[in-house]
């Protein structure tokens, strides 16, 4: 008894410091036991807490040379001992740092995380509760269930709800596991499918109604990623077609009056997103406090410029090819060709740089599984205007009665007084504009080279064969259904079998509906 | 009132002085082959390396030319698709010649070199066979003229034709050209074949191989040359001019054009699958980029500058506008696109008869 005295005074001495100075504690505790000491404190941070942990953290705690004491370097640089707070004499340099190994790294990161989740920046808190979760300590469960009861963002509520859901997950309590796997499966995130599984199995779970609601949950999971997928691949589908909706517009109008191919037609885009290549760099240079308009400028001036290419074209080359449509699409070719060339030579047969302004860049998240970049839902609200202003232009106009006059009996519309070739030179205008226009939306999305147009051709003509020409919404169903079949294919299939399987599928639809989808009914015969 | 035009064309080609001309023709391309194996070098007589392949290459375009002016010029169906059955035609060659180089590849390996590189083990169901020269000559023919086939019953069933049947065979070549990059499609993907070693046991680059290739492809054109005369002179022939004038009335008349059209179509692809087969020895190469929609239409410009539905006018074309791309590409390369761009214009607008028409019409003005 007289033996232990001593010690116990010690311990209670010892203790008594601990109650005193949470920096003693950390200080001399275990090396081992340091990690579990700080997510201890995590739930219960207070100033010297928080004092003590950053000392740790930054490196200001010493061990001394005898390796009794434990020195904390103040701010003056001068050493103290952090039992009594008595200067030391010494050089911290000579001294070892007390260790901070990788778990006690994440407990800090833990420790942080907590502190911020009450920061009024929603972002920080965001990232704190990912941090959290991510921690996987059970200890910070009522942590958590706290903030939930204050927090007022309703996204963050819902990853709190998560986060605590996932560390609930661990909880020896069967009915919080499996109110935490119900919260869990509503919460469509994919990451908690992992997370489910062990617990639909037999080997690591022993409740039954645990394991069922498990796997109703990873069953559950799995269907609403696959309608995210679908859904993902529908909205590239819808943003793939209305590129080619732009593109084939054009197309069909010229199509539809004329019955000539216009093989330079995939030019005009090219030419289109040149002009916005233009726009840009006269705006980086001339005016960089507007740089993110530039956009807005490059679409009158791409269009300007194909709408007077087109004309041109079609007042010099294909007016005299009419009624030989076949020697159009060669002399067409010879234009694309030309222009290519043209360009190639102007600014380099390299891909040339065009910038997403700052409010094109990053995305729309409507679950974690399913994001939608701005870009591409920008160039579907711009393909609806263009689609709707093409509409009023076709249906609403004199110029609009006239070309569908045209398109539907080209001698009769002559007859009654209708100027055929200046309905042609501004209906070729308008498509090689609308096709401008395409340009510099893809200008958005993909790279802008000499060749950008040559793709397209095809593509845009599948849209017009589908899609039969006369009518806007042929062109509009052709369009998206290529986009959305294309896209749904290519995950499966790969991007090179898709397109075959397109083909194939056309080739057999031109069996049944030789003239498209919404054909115009006529009884003529040549 | 194009058909009547261009059948008496035809019927006219034959005037002495024309005749005369083609005679000289052909014996300076029989000439070549013995010129380059039995004259010195340094003569000026002498013909190289170079100049054979040249000649013989461009006597295969003319080959695929001829085959294109039999469904153009005289039926009236402007494929965009031709490239696709000269390469296969090339590939299915391709084939035979990648099995004869046997273990002399970079690898040592009974497989070609490419499918060591995808660490294959096997060879694919469809080069079984590919070893010997027969059926790879089979498959260079049979292989367009199938794909024709299922192509041309589909379209000319459901009356495709214009400017919507030019497309869609477009379309093919271009989807064709998309699964021969990829290198699973199992022929050699972006590189295609090269470095062949010999045919039959010759050596590929040896001057009696050159000179044995060059005359075959020498034949064949004189041979198809023949064929096509007789054929589109024949009845067979003026149905087709007749489905090109005004494929209504002749269907009024009875006639199905379903089945003229069949045949013209797949002999057409076929032709060309045997020029491709013809081709690769030669040029000693062939890789997915003669399936580009580029080229095939380039095939329709040649038949163009040459003169439509006159069969010899697009063996001029072809040759000439191939020397001109090679004389072009290496003095100005890059005004080569503006110059073929400007002539696919000035063709259409200032010549539709091509070439040939303007002789004609020079002619009958004197």
């Amino acid at each position: 008894m007289q033996l232990f005295k001593p010690l116990l005074l010690l311990l209670l001495l010892y203790s008594g410091l601990v109650a005193a100075s949470p920096l003693a504690e950390l200080a001399h505790a275990d090396p081992a036991d340091r990690a579990g000491l700080i997510t201890q404190w995590t739930v219960q941070a207070d100033g010297p807490r928080r004092q003590a942990v950053a000392a740790l953290e930054e490196g200001r705690l010493f061990s001394s040379t005898d390796g009794n004491h434990v020195l904390l370097q103040g701010v003056d640089g001068k050493l103290s001992d952090v039992d009594n707070g008595q200067p030391v004499a010494g050089d911290a340099a000579s001294l070892d740092t007390l260790p901070v190994n990788n778990s006690v790294r994440s407990a800090l990161e833990a420790f942080h995380a907590a502190s911020d989740l009450a920061d009024p920046e929603r972002s920080k808190r965001l990232s704190a509760i990912q941090a959290l979760q991510d921690s996987a300590n059970p200890g910070l469960l009522p942590l958590l269930l706290s903030r939930q009861q204050q927090e007022q963002d309703s996204q963050v509520k819902q990853a709190l709800l998560v986060a605590s859901s996932r560390l609930q997950l661990a909880s020896p309590d069967a009915a919080q596991r499996l109110q935490a796997i119900h919260t869990l499966a509503d919460s469509a995130d994919p990451a908690t499918q992992t997370l489910l599984a062990p617990l639909a199995d037999s080997a690591s779970e022993s409740d039954a109604r645990v394991r069922a609601a498990a796997t109703q949950a990873v069953a559950d999971i799995k269907a609403s990623q696959w309608r995210y997928n679908m859904l993902g691949y529908a909205f590239s589908g819808i943003s793939l077609g209305s590129v080619l909706l732009l593109a084939a517009l054009g197309l069909a109008i010229t199509y539809g009056l004329l019955g000539v191919i216009n093989m330079a037609h995939g030019e005009m885009l090219m030419i289109g997103a040149y002009a916005s290549y233009v726009v840009q760099n006269l705006f980086r240079s001339w005016w960089p406090g507007a740089f993110d308009a530039y956009l807005l400028a490059a679409l009158p001036v791409a269009f300007a410029v194909t709408f007077v290419i087109g004309m041109a074209l079609e007042r010099l080359i294909i007016r005299h090819l009419y009624g030989r449509p076949l020697e159009t699409l060669l002399a067409t070719w010879g234009i694309s060709l030309m222009l290519i060339q043209a360009v190639r030579m102007l600014f380099g047969a390299q891909n040339v740089e065009v910038a997403n302004p700052s409010w094109l860049s990053g995305g729309w998240v409507i679950t974690p599984a399913l994001t939608l970049p701005y870009n591409r839902l920008a160039i579907i609200a711009f393909v609806a205007g263009v689609l709707l202003l093409t509409w009023l232009a076709l249906n609403k106009t004199r110029l609009g009665l006239f070309v569908r006059a045209v398109t539907q009996n080209r001698r009769m519309a002559d007859s009654v007084g209708v100027p055929t070739g200046k309905v042609d030179m501004l209906a070729f205008g308008l498509g090689s504009g609308i096709a401008g226009l395409g340009g510099v939306a893809l200008s958005q999305i993909g790279n802008v080279g000499p060749e950008l147009g040559q793709g397209y051709i095809v593509d845009s003509f599948m849209v017009v064969v589908l899609g039969g020409v006369g009518q806007l919404a042929g062109t509009v169903t052709g369009a998206m259904g290529l986009g959305i079949v294309n896209k749904i294919l290519e995950p499966s299939l790969g991007a090179v079998l898709g397109k075959i399987l397109i083909l194939g599928f056309i080739i057999l639809f031109i069996q049944k509906r030789p003239q498209g989808l919404f054909a115009l009914k006529g009884r003529v015969l040549d | 009132m194009q058909s009547a035009l261009s059948l008496r064309l035809a019927h006219r080609i034959g005037p002495l002085p024309l005749k005369l001309a083609g005679a000289a023709a052909l014996a300076v391309l029989l000439a070549m082959p013995a010129l380059h194996l039995w004259t010195d070098p340094a003569s000026s007589l002498h013909v190289s390396a170079y100049t054979l392949t040249l000649v013989g290459k461009i006597l295969c375009y003319a080959i695929v030319a001829l085959a294109m002016d039999l469904v153009w010029g005289y039926t009236g169906l402007l494929s965009l698709g031709h490239g696709l059955f000269f390469a296969l035609g090339g590939y299915g060659m391709g084939m035979y010649l990648m099995r004869a180089i046997g273990h002399d590849g970079n690898y040592q390996s009974d497989l070609p070199d490419f499918m060591v590189f995808l660490d294959w083990k096997t060879l694919p169901w469809f080069w079984q066979g590919s070893e010997h020269l027969a059926w790879a000559l089979c498959l260079a023919v049979g292989v367009p003229g199938l794909l024709a086939l299922v192509f041309g019953w589909l379209a000319f069933r459901s009356r495709i034709k214009g400017v919507y049947f030019s497309i869609m065979t477009q379309a093919l070549t271009y989807a064709a050209m998309l699964l021969f990059f990829r290198n699973e499609t199992g022929f050699g993907g972006n590189n295609g074949f090269t470095d062949f070693k010999r045919i039959l046991g010759y050596g590929i680059a040896e001057p009696a191989t050159r000179a044995t290739l060059f005359l075959l492809t020498v034949l064949l054109l004189v041979a198809a040359l023949a064929a096509g005369f007789w054929l589109v002179n024949s009845k067979f022939g003026r149905i087709l001019t007749a489905i090109r004038d005004a494929e209504s009335r002749l269907m009024f008349c009875g006639y199905n054009p379903l089945y003229y059209k069949l045949f013209i179509w797949v002999a057409s692809a076929m032709l060309c699958g045997l020029a491709g087969a013809l081709y690769v020895p030669q040029v000693g190469i062939i890789n997915p980029g003669e399936m580009s929609p580029a080229n095939s239409i380039e095939i329709a410009i040649w038949v163009a500058v040459g003169g439509r539905g006159s069969l010899i006018g697009p063996v001029l074309g072809a040759g000439f506008i191939n020397a001109a791309k090679s004389w072009f590409t290496v003095a100005f390369p890059e005004y080569w696109l503006f110059f073929l761009g400007a002539l696919f214009i000035a063709t259409t607008l200032f010549l539709p008869r091509g070439l040939l028409g303007l002789l004609r019409r020079h002619k009958e003005n004197a």
